[in-house]
């Protein structure tokens, strides 16, 4: 008979593979006395009844081998984790299996609300303990809701950070399994965690606290007052007060971050002597367990009760050049993101903008020699500085995006883990805007047939004036990107060549994909009641934001490059002694410094005797469709402008500065992964087939290769 | 994480191909008459170099006598085992080349090669009436990851 639940009371160290390390902690402070909210276990064997009964013990390891995981970048492990966790929602608790965990949960229900904890076997031994890797829910209050959370929390087995630190974890689809904890929820007045140790200073010990649950300290949104203990006596060192201005408190469902009011505001969370038997708490438990521990904790009336503990552990250094702690600092809170915004959209964004005007307007040719050298190095400094920002502010706003995109599955449901990036896509971009330029140029030229011709041979002036201060306008504007690369004859020719591809096509217009996004958007919101609704329309509103700057970043970022490669362009021929950028001003890419960090880049080894030719390559489905052409693949600038419509575009990284070729291309095929990445976006906004992650692909798919772009799969055929 | 899930930047193709041709005993051979397409299983050994692929049987089978009339065949190696998790673990390898008896110069390596892996089969080789015959493989197709394809050609 499977032991599918078991009340905490009744664990003890022999089960610890059937109720996981958080459980088996909360069991040995209820023997050593502790008070610990009520709850029972479902056991290692609820999941693994689970993930078979429902196909998901093949389905898993399926889509993780899709792909070696060492050639995935965050956001590609990101998007698996994401179709992972799609599977287990689109997953019922199969009849049986429900009824069990009704028999045992139901009365625990009915009391009032319950978390639903993660307790993985492997998480939290003295050995290895990683905080974030998996889900917990607090406030859960209806049944379907709770095997709903129980089937998160199993997914979460495989979240993104979990992946990445598979090694360390030992993490197996064949031995690896998650058990769950279900407790009452006890919504204390103070809340917070203690370390028995302080992680940065041996001799101490510390005590964090925040008014309400202690939720929104656990993931960053909510500040805290934080105590220091001298650890051998207890004496008080330090006692700091954050400006108090949020509280976690529990929603109809769910936590919500709530604005304190004045009188809570203005008073510490707990007393010195509150703090001091918190701190007492994390002393005894760390003299029963052996090793310090960080235990979390909250004030009920007059009672302290332990919510949970486990060892600390410091994050270790890894090796250099291993960055997955930053990759997962990106994952930031609704309330992080919203700050992060207002930053970005009111004070970076203009000041660089400000940036740019001022270098473009300098007239470079009057420069002495010494000002020049002079202009050079500051713009170094500006390039230096606001490549800094990009990755500080601009790269973890975009998760502004995922986060809505958990959000927006967890209640709609779709079938499509990925069917959320539709109702961003009506955000407005540069590119986009660009394109619509474009269009509005090809659209004379379609109704004109001299034109056609004039525009051929790049003689646009004498045939049509209008055209030809709109090409003026649109070269301007696009200083920035590949065109910026040419010189002015050049690139006007370059555009003449796109218009006449655009021309012979039908409008671009007509080319987006129709979408009914407002109705999408009123479904999503219908899911929703009351103050939910209002929040949902908040996520939403902030998912559109780190959506279009997702996209237009690139283009800000480009001008500044723009403007360094102009002042190093005219220092050049003086024969001055030009400095060079701290990082790579690569027009293609101007956000370069990827390569300063290692990149997994596809390594065969030798194939002694043999020579190896793809085939079928696999990446991930970006935008669904068929489509067949040949291949043009991008090395530089110039290739870009060679792109005959109906061909495939094959790049390393497709950059907005490239989006005016999507509208001609029949596919598109690009290294870089992910479903967020500027070319799934806009392949998805024209509708193209896109397939992106292909490991290698610039190398493996020559220019002119026949290949097949399956947008549906994520499979590229080549021809032989 | 099992090692197929995971195979890392070093491990190569031709690796992956030597090891699965080590370890498996059965080979599909393809073979065709009058349009007609015909699949036997047949015990295989493969040469060091991965170029050529033995195989025996008698002289009065069909497949002998469908390599008589058109040597183009193909052979089709894989890991499965029949489970689930063949679809992300198994490896497959289609051959493509051409077949003849092993020549007199070559027999005795490949008789060597091919009675390490199949002792057992002795007495079956060497009776007259078995034939012992060679792939010239010219080319490898090969299937990772459920959908993975990339071709291997001997230079």
């Amino acid at each position: 008979m499977k032991r599918l639940a078991i009340g905490l009371e009744a664990v003890d160290p022999e089960l610890r593979m059937l109720v996981g390390g958080k459980a088996l902690a909360l069991a040995k402070l209820i023997r050593l006395g502790h008070l610990v909210p009520r709850g029972l276990c479902v056991t290692t064997e609820a999941y693994e009844s689970y993930v078979r009964q429902t196909g998901l013990h093949e389905q898993i390891p399926m889509e993780l081998g899709r792909k070696s995981l060492h050639e995935m970048r965050w956001e590609e492990i990101w998007d698996v984790s994401l179709r992972i966790r799609n599977a287990f929602l689109q997953r019922p608790v199969p009849d049986r299996l429900r009824r069990m965990l009704t028999l045992a949960i139901g009365p625990m229900l009915s009391r009032g609300a319950i978390a639903v904890r993660s307790s993985a076997p492997e998480e939290d031994s003295s050995a290895r303990s990683f905080a974030g890797l998996h889900e917990s829910y607090v406030n859960v209050t209806s049944l379907a809701d709770a095997l709903d959370r129980i089937r998160l929390v199993w997914s979460s087995l495989w979240s993104d950070a979990a992946l990445m630190y598979r090694k360390e974890l030992n993490l197996s689809v064949e031995t690896s399994s998650m058990a769950v904890l279900i407790q009452e929820v006890v919504a204390g007045r103070s809340s917070g965690v203690a370390f028995s140790q302080d992680p940065g200073d041996a001799s101490r010990s510390v005590v964090e606290a925040v008014h309400g649950l202690n939720q929104g300290l656990v993931d960053g949104s909510v500040q805290p007052d934080r105590w220091t203990f001298e650890r051998r006596s207890g004496q008080i060192l330090s006692h700091a007060q954050p400006k108090r201005e949020v509280f976690a408190a529990p929603g109809r469902s769910g936590v919500r971050i709530k604005r304190l009011p004045p009188r809570k505001a203005n008073r510490r969370p707990l007393s010195d002597v509150e703090a001091h038997r918190v701190f007492r708490l994390a002393r005894d438990v760390e003299d029963a367990f052996g090793v310090p521990q960080d235990v979390e904790w909250t004030w009920k009336g007059r009672r302290l009760v332990a919510l949970q503990a486990r060892p600390i552990t410091t994050p270790s250094e890894g090796r250099p050049g291993d960055r997955r702690a930053w990759d997962l600092s990106l994952r930031r809170s609704f309330e992080n993101l919203c700050g992060l915004r207002r930053r970005i959209e009111q004070e970076l964004l203009p000041a660089m903008e400000a940036d740019a005007r001022r270098m473009a307007n300098v007239d470079l040719q009057s420069l002495s020699d010494d000002e020049l050298l002079a202009e050079v190095e500051e713009r170094i400094a500006l390039h230096t500085k606001w490549l800094d920002v990009y990755w500080t502010d601009f790269i973890p706003f975009a998760h502004g995006a995922r986060l809505f995109g958990q959000f927006y599955n967890d209640a709609v449901r779709p079938s499509d883990p990925h069917e959320f990036t539709a109702l961003l896509a009506s955000v407005e971009t540069i590119s986009a805007k660009r394109n619509d330029a474009l269009e509005q140029m090809a659209w004379r030229v379609r109704e004109d047939g001299r034109l056609y011709g004039a525009v051929c041979r790049a003689e646009t002036e004498d045939r049509d004036p209008e055209l030809d201060e709109m090409l003026d306008a649109y070269l301007a504007d696009f200083a920035e990107g590949p065109l910026g690369a040419l010189d002015p004859v050049e690139a006007r020719a370059a555009v003449c060549r796109i218009l006449q591809n655009l021309a012979s096509c039908p409008s671009l217009k007509s080319l987006r994909r129709p979408r009914d996004r407002e109705a999408m958007e009123k479904q999503f919101l219908s899911a929703f009641q009351g103050a939910d609704r209002a929040f949902a329309a908040e996520m939403l509103d902030l998912a559109k934001a780190s959506y279009r700057l997702r996209d237009d970043d690139n283009v800000y970022l480009g001008r500044i490059v723009h403007e360094l490669n102009r002042a190093r362009s005219e220092a050049r021929p003086r024969g001055l002694p030009v400095p060079k950028p701290r990082y790579s001003a690569d027009v293609l890419r101007p956000t370069a410094r990827e390569a300063a960090h290692p990149s997994h880049q596809a390594a065969e080894s030798p194939q002694a005797g043999f020579s190896v030719n793809p085939r079928q390559l696999i990446g991930q489905p970006a935008s669904s469709g068929l489509a067949d052409g040949r291949a043009r693949t991008i090395r530089k600038a110039a290739d870009l402008f060679q792109f005959e419509s109906g061909e495939v575009l094959v790049c390393d990284a497709v950059d907005p500065g490239m989006a005016f070729v999507l509208p001609i291309a029949a596919g598109v095929v690009e290294r870089r992964g992910g479903m967020l990445v500027h070319g799934a976006i806009i392949a998805r906004e024209y509708g193209v087939p896109c397939v992106t992650g292909v490991t290698d692909a610039v190398n493996r798919i020559p220019s002119g290769t026949r290949v097949t772009v399956d947008g549906y799969l994520g499979i590229v055929t080549v021809s032989s | 994480m099992a090692k197929t899930h995971d195979p890392g930047l070093g491990e190569g193709l031709r690796d992956a191909l030597a090891e699965l041709l080590a370890s498996q005993h059965l080979a599909v051979l393809a073979t065709h008459r009058d349009g007609q397409p015909y699949c036997s299983l047949v015990g295989f050994a493969a040469s060091p170099d991965l170029k050529g692929l033995a195989f025996a049987t008698t002289r009065s089978t069909r497949k002998f006598e469908n390599c008589l009339a058109d040597p183009r065949v193909a052979m089709m190696i894989d890991s499965s085992r029949n489970e689930d998790s063949d679809f992300h673990e198994a490896i497959a390898a289609t051959a493509v080349g051409e077949v003849a008896e092993v020549e007199k110069t070559a027999r005795s390596r490949y008789l060597r090669w091919y009675l390490a892996k199949h002792p057992h089969l002795t007495d079956f080789v060497m009776a007259p009436s078995c034939a012992l015959l060679r792939v010239r493989v010219r080319k490898y197709v090969i299937v990772r990851r459920f959908q993975e394809v990339s071709e291997l050609e001997p230079r």
